[in-house]
C-alpha cells in the first residue's frame, strides 16, 4: 500500500529558514534509508505558503488568493510518499526521522479494492465510462 | 485524538510486526554472518522476535528497535555456539577440538556494525542458489528478504501453506548439506549468480502481474513484493545495468496494473487499456530506472531491452504514437541476445503491427510448425487475431477455441471466449 507523509509547517519552514546542517545531514541519511530498503517512492520540500496561492471555489465562482497563509500548523511543508506492507509500517519508519518539533500526518492513498463492495460492479462500470468519456474529451 | 506511543498491548503488538518487516531481513543476514548457517539464524531472529513480542508491550517499543533485535539475538547465537561447542566436546572428548573451532568461529561481537549492505547481498546470493529449485529460491527469498509469513507465501501461490513450510525447511537443510557458504560469489561466478537473483524476483512479479492459475488476472501484492526485493537489489548493486534494467522493467509494467483490469476483474490487453489510468508515477520511475541502466555504458542485456520496449508503450500518448518500428528492433535484439519461442511470438505481434497482419503471421506460422509452444494459450490466441485482421474468420474462430481450452487462468479464458462469441459466423472474406 501507498501512503503519503505529510510533514507539517512551522514558524521556520514558514519564514522560509532553511533547516541547519546537521538536520539536512540526518535527514539526508534518513532518506538514503528509505531508498534502500525500497520504501521511498517520492519525497519533496514545498517552498513557505508565501510563495504559494489558494483557489477559492464558492458557487461556482473562482477567486484567487494569494499566499501567505496563516496557521503554520495547518500547512504542509513537505511531503513523502512510501511504498509500506502496512499503516504500521509507516509509523515505524516516521518514528526513524530526525525530526524534533514538528507534526507529521499519514494517510494511506485509496487503492481500487478499498472501495470493496461499496464500489458494486456496475457503479465500477459507471466509473470507467466516466473516465472513458473524460478520457475522450482531452 | 492522541495516543502515546506504544500503551496498549495490541498496538504493541502490530508495532512489533511492522518493525520485523523492516528490519527482518537485516536481522538475519548480520547473524547469518555470524553464525554460518542460515536456518540457525533464522531462528536466533525469530527467538529475539519473541522476545520483543513479550517485552515491548510492557517496555514500550525502544529507540532503535533493529539494534535492540540485533543485541537480544546476538546473546543468543552466542550461547547457541557455546552450546554447539560443548556438543562437540562432549562427542569427541578432545579439548584440542573445541579450541580450534573456537578459532574458526568468528567472534560474534566483531562485525556488527560493518556493511549491512553487504550482509543483505549476501543472504540474497545464498536465497537464489542454483543448488536450490525455482520453488525453494521463491520461497525463501520471500520468507527471509521480504519478510512475508509462510502463510501469506501460500496464500500469494495458491499452494498449501504445508507446501510451502516443507519447501522452506528442505531449502535450508539444501544450502546445509551443499555446505554453501555465506559469501558473495566469486567475481567469475558473479553474473550467473546475479541471473539468478534477477530470475527470481521477476518470477515473483510475474506471479502477481499474470497468474498462470487461479481466479485472480492479478496479484498486485506480490508485484509489490518484488518492485520493493528489486529496489532493494538496486541499492545493493548500483553499477550492475541488468538490476536497474529488470526494476525499470517492473515498475513501467506495474503502471498499467489500474487499467489492465475491467470492472468485472476481466484483463484489458495493453493497445485497448485507458492511458490516463496507468500510473505516472511508477512510469516516471521505470524511466528513471532505465536511464540509470543506460548511463552505465555497458551493453545493452534482455531485461533492459524488454524495459525499453516496455518504455516505447510509455512514452506512446495513445496505441496509434507507438513506435511499433523501434520495437521490432528491439524484439531483434532480444532474440539474438536470449532467443526463446515466446520473445519469436511477441516479436511477430511487433512485425504484424509495423508492417502487417501478413507478416506477422507468417512468423507465427514457423512458431506453429517448430511446435515449442505447443500448449500455450497465447499462440492460438496470437494467430487468431492476425487471422481476424486478413479477415479469415472461420480460422480465427477455431483458433480461439483451442487457446480457450488451454488457458489456465479462468479470466483469461473468459477473455478469450469473449473474442469468440464476436466473431462474425460466416463472413470470411478470403
Amino acid at each position: 500500500m501507498r501512503v503519503m507523509v505529510l510533514v507539517k509547517a512551522n514558524e521556520d519552514s514558514e519564514a522560509g529558514v532553511m533547516p541547519d546542517e546537521q538536520l539536512l545531514t540526518e535527514m539526508g541519511a534518513f532518506n538514503e534509508e528509505l531508498v534502500k530498503a525500497g520504501v521511498m517512492l517520492a519525497g519533496e520540500g514545498l517552498r513557505p505558503s508565501s510563495k504559494g496561492a489558494r483557489v477559492r471555489f464558492a458557487g461556482g465562482k473562482k477567486s484567487v488568493i494569494d499566499g501567505p497563509f496563516t496557521e503554520a500548523k495547518e500547512l504542509i511543508a513537505g511531503y513523502w510518499l512510501w511504498e509500506v506492507k502496512s499503516l504500521d509500517e509507516a509509523i515505524e519508519w516516521l518514528k526513524r526521522a530526525p525530526f524534533e518539533e514538528t507534526e507529521v500526518e499519514l494517510r494511506p492513498v485509496f487503492e481500487v479494492d478499498d472501495f470493496g463492495a461499496e464500489l458494486t460492479p456496475e457503479l465500477r462500470e459507471q466509473d470507467e465510462r466516466l473516465r472513458a468519456q473524460v478520457a475522450a474529451r482531452q | 485524538m492522541a495516543r502515546p506511543a506504544d500503551v496498549s498491548r495490541a498496538d504493541s503488538h502490530r508495532a512489533v510486526e511492522a518493525v520485523w518487516r523492516i528490519e527482518s531481513a537485516r536481522l538475519i543476514a548480520g547473524l547469518a554472518r555470524i553464525v554460518r548457517d542460515l536456518g540457525l539464524a533464522e531462528e536466533l531472529a525469530q527467538d529475539a522476535l519473541v522476545a520483543a513480542l513479550e517485552q515491548w508491550p510492557e517496555s514500550g517499543v525502544p529507540d532503535r528497535p533493529g539494534a535492540w533485535l540485533m543485541a537480544t539475538a546476538k546473546h543468543r547465537a552466542i550461547d547457541a555456539l557455546r552450546r554447539r561447542a560443548r556438543l562437540e566436546r562432549k562427542q569427541q572428548e578432545l579439548g584440542r577440538e573445541l579450541q580450534a573451532e573456537q578459532e574458526q568461529a568468528p567472534d560474534p561481537a566483531a562485525g556488527l556494525d560493518d556493511d549491512i549492505g553487504d550482509d543483505l547481498l549476501r543472504l540474497m546470493f545464498t536465497t537464489c542458489h542454483p543448488v536450490l529449485s525455482t520453488d525453494a529460491r521463491v520461497a525463501l527469498t520471500l520468507r527471509l528478504l521480504g519478510g512475508l509469513t509462510t502463510e501469506e507465501i501460500a496464500r500469494a501461490f495458491l499452494v498449501p501453506e504445508a507446501t510451502v513450510a516443507q519447501r522452506i525447511v528442505r531449502a535450508k537443510r539444501s544450502l546445509a548439506e551443499a555446505r554453501v557458504p555465506f559469501e558473495a560469489p566469486t567475481p567469475a561466478e558473479r553474473s550467473a549468480r546475479l541471473a539468478s537473483v534477477l530470475e527470481v524476483v521477476y518470477l515473483v512479479f510475474n506471479e502477481g502481474y499474470s497468474a498462470t492459475a487461479g481466479d485472480d488476472w492479478v496479484r498486485p501484492a506480490l508485484c509489490e513484493d518484488a518492485l520493493r526485493l528489486g529496489r532493494i537489489l538496486a541499492e545493493l548493486v548500483p553499477d550492475e545495468p541488468e538490476v536497474h534494467g529488470l526494476v525499470a522493467l517492473m515498475e513501467i509494467q506495474a503502471s498499467r496494473l489500474r487499467a489492465r483490469t475491467g470492472p468485472a476483474g476481466e484483463p484489458i490487453l495493453l493497445l485497448d487499456q485507458d492511458r490516463g489510468r496507468w500510473d505516472h508515477l511508477l512510469v516516471r520511475r521505470g524511466l528513471a530506472a532505465l536511464a540509470r541502466a543506460e548511463t552505465l555504458g555497458r551493453p545493452l542485456g534482455p531485461y533492459t531491452l524488454q524495459a525499453e520496449i516496455a518504455a516505447c508503450h510509455a512514452r506512446a500518448r495513445a496505441p496509434d504514437e507507438t513506435d511499433w518500428t523501434r520495437i521490432v528492433a528491439l524484439y531483434d535484439a532480444l532474440a539474438q541476445l536470449a532467443p526463446s519461442p515466446v520473445v519469436e511470438l511477441n516479436r511477430a505481434v511487433a512485425v504484424s503491427m509495423a508492417f502487417g497482419p501478413a507478416a506477422g503471421l507468417e512468423l507465427v506460422d514457423a512458431l506453429v510448425d517448430g511446435g515449442s509452444l505447443d500448449g500455450y494459450h497465447l499462440l492460438p490466441s496470437v494467430r487468431a487475431d492476425f487471422l481476424v485482421k486478413l479477415g479469415r474468420h472461420a480460422e480465427a474462430r477455431a483458433e480461439l477455441e483451442h487457446a480457450a481450452s488451454l488457458a489456465r487462468n479462468t479470466r483469461e479464458r473468459e477473455l478469450l471466449l469473449g473474442r469468440l462469441e464476436a466473431q462474425p459466423m460466416s463472413l470470411d472474406r478470403s
